[in-house]
């Protein structure tokens, strides 16, 4: 076979097939690379802390350990909590959080677009969205929960603010970015001002408005924690605060442990999502690594 | 030109200036007492010193921009708005990126309101006449700057313009690209024998591809001199450049031009 790759100039090993497996091979080590440090640095950290627990290097009841949080989630999943079943809990808060999500968004993207098509509109109303974006959330808890009570609404509406603003702001922007030219040529090609919006504005503010989706459901759990902190019958902000009132830091860890996970999947779906409607975007080639 | 004779001319700008007043208030004047006539049918290429307002012109004509002084007509009634018979080539890649190639050119009819399998019929047919029939479920980041070119030039013939305005439209492709895209746009002119205003900073391009040749002066703009280019048609423009007259051509207009060029680097280097 060699005199085959010979025969066509090629030095063994640098054929374009040769070249291509090798680049493969690279590839895959790297990836591998990759995966075994991030493995071994969570193992190391979890083993240190359930050590340093163990040995009582750190006072095990205020940091629990690896094991007891471990030993919690899995009460909580068979016996409940003490507020009823753990996924109940759960339950609430998700629903809490994606209410205020899902409502948050559309309303900052609606809002955010109206105002970045209309200058006379932000010029009038940007004073007070400063304003009131110069507010630190948090403080409007007790107010909500003071207005609409223990249950659902002051969550969600908690959450709503949390978000509406990051993506409000976002959405704001990604409008103003959008290219003078191609708002002129779809006009030019008989694009009436929806036609406009609707064409090029929005798919141009789009990554501008994802970016911000990925920060603000993040924002909507800490709206609804911080909300059933301040006052609410169930929620994992309800099992950490009863938590924290018996001195159970397993319990805490555990309830963090939780949001932890549900964010993090939240986190996959939406990358999935936004890959699927950015499939126009230029792929990054192996160079700009 | 007898075809034109007795009916009204596809553009005129009569006595026309643009002012811009800037945030603070300040005016600038891109324009000034500008005349310029465009037959029906007719291939007129704009030529100027850098930043003189020669794109301020063609944004009169679409109605994008209006004039503060003056009159601009098309087809002898007055410019309301975004007249539909225009059509628009820009310098810079004006497609929209998240749409494949085939939405890109079926933009244009669905804007105006036709169906979808009749805009897509249409676009197919154009894309075909540009050569682009295999790719028409491309994305423009994976075309070449000639390929987006096309693209964009069978979305703006595809509204079948009477009036095409093109502002360096090939200013940023490479010279053998460029010389294929100034064959291709003669075709789908004579083809279509729409009246397009051609600006550019390009002399010989203006030479090879005109009727007429309008050089203004540097900024406010008005117009210097206008040349009459008798050059036989149909015209091969990648030979053309080598023939007597056409070369005489660039010569005379750019004598005139210089001096408009000298004056506006001069302000410029001044200014900086």
């Amino acid at each position: 076979m060699t005199d085959i790759t010979m025969a066509a100039g090629y030095r063994p090993g640098t054929s374009d097939t040769e070249i291509e497996a090798a680049a493969q091979a690279r590839i895959r080590r790297r990836k591998q690379t990759v995966l075994f440090w991030q493995i071994a640095i969570l193992v190391l950290l979890l083993g240190l802390w359930e050590l340093a627990s163990d040995m009582n290097w750190i006072d095990p009841f205020f940091y629990a350990s690896p094991s007891a949080v471990v030993a919690r989630l899995q009460d909580w999943a068979l016996n409940g909590t003490t507020e009823g079943s753990l996924w109940y809990n759960l339950g609430v808060t998700m629903e809490e959080a994606l209410i205020g999500f899902v409502t948050g968004s559309v309303a900052g993207v609606v809002v955010g677009i109206g105002l970045g098509r209309n200058q006379m509109l932000s010029d009038i109303f940007s004073v007070y969205i400063k304003a009131v974006n110069s507010i630190p959330r948090v403080v409007l808890a007790p107010i909500f929960i003071m207005i609409m009570g223990l249950g659902l609404a002051s969550k969600v509406a908690l959450a709503f603010v949390m978000v509406f603003f990051v993506v409000f702001a976002n959405a704001f922007q990604g409008v103003r970015e959008a290219d003078r030219d191609m708002i002129a040529n779809a006009r030019i090609l008989g694009a009436s001002n929806w036609q406009v919006t609707r064409t090029v504005v929005i798919p141009s503010a789009m990554s501008w408005i994802f970016a911000s989706l990925h920060v603000s459901f993040g924002f909507a759990i800490i709206g609804a924690i911080v909300g059933e902190f301040v006052g609410a019958r169930f929620g994992i902000g309800q099992l950490i605060s009863i938590a924290k009132g018996t001195f159970d830091a397993a319990g805490m860890f555990a309830a963090i442990v939780l949001v932890m996970v549900v964010t993090l999947a939240a986190e996959y779906v939406m990358t999935l999502i936004e890959n699927r409607l950015a499939k126009w975007r230029p792929q990054q080639s192996l160079d700009t690594h | 030109m007898a075809a034109s004779q007795g009916r009204e001319p596809a553009i005129e700008l009569i006595n026309v200036t643009r002012r811009f007043v800037s945030p603070t208030g300040k005016s600038l004047t891109a324009l000034a007492d500008f005349n310029m006539t465009v037959e029906r049918g007719e291939f007129v290429a704009v030529v100027g010193p850098t930043g003189c307002g020669k794109s301020t012109t063609l944004n009169l004509v679409t109605g994008l921009a209006r004039p503060s002084a003056g009159e601009v007509r098309l087809m002898g009634g007055p410019v309301n708005g975004i007249d539909p018979r225009v059509g628009f080539a820009f310098q810079k890649d004006a497609l929209f990126p998240w749409k494949n190639v085939i939405d890109n050119v079926m933009a244009g009819p669905l804007f105006r309101g036709r169906s979808r399998s009749e805009a897509e019929k249409s676009a197919k047919d154009w894309l075909a006449r540009v050569g682009l029939s295999k790719f028409l479920h491309h994305y423009p980041h994976q075309l070449s700057g000639g390929m987006r070119k096309r693209v964009a030039l069978a979305q703006t013939f595809i509204n079948e313009p009477e009036i095409l305005l093109m502002d360096e439209p090939f200013s940023a492709l490479d010279v053998q690209t460029r010389t294929v895209m100034h064959e291709e746009l003669l075709k789908l002119w004579a083809e279509r024998q729409a009246s397009v205003v051609f600006v550019t900073h390009d002399l010989e391009e203006a030479v090879a591809l005109a009727d007429k040749v309008y050089v203004l002066t540097a900024g406010p703009a008005t117009v210097k001199s206008v040349y009459r280019i008798d050059l036989p048609r149909p015209r091969v423009v990648s030979e053309i450049r080598y023939e007597q007259a056409f070369i005489d051509y660039c010569k005379t207009i750019w004598e005139d031009l210089r001096q408009e060029v000298e004056t506006s680097y001069r302000r410029a280097s001044e200014a900086a």
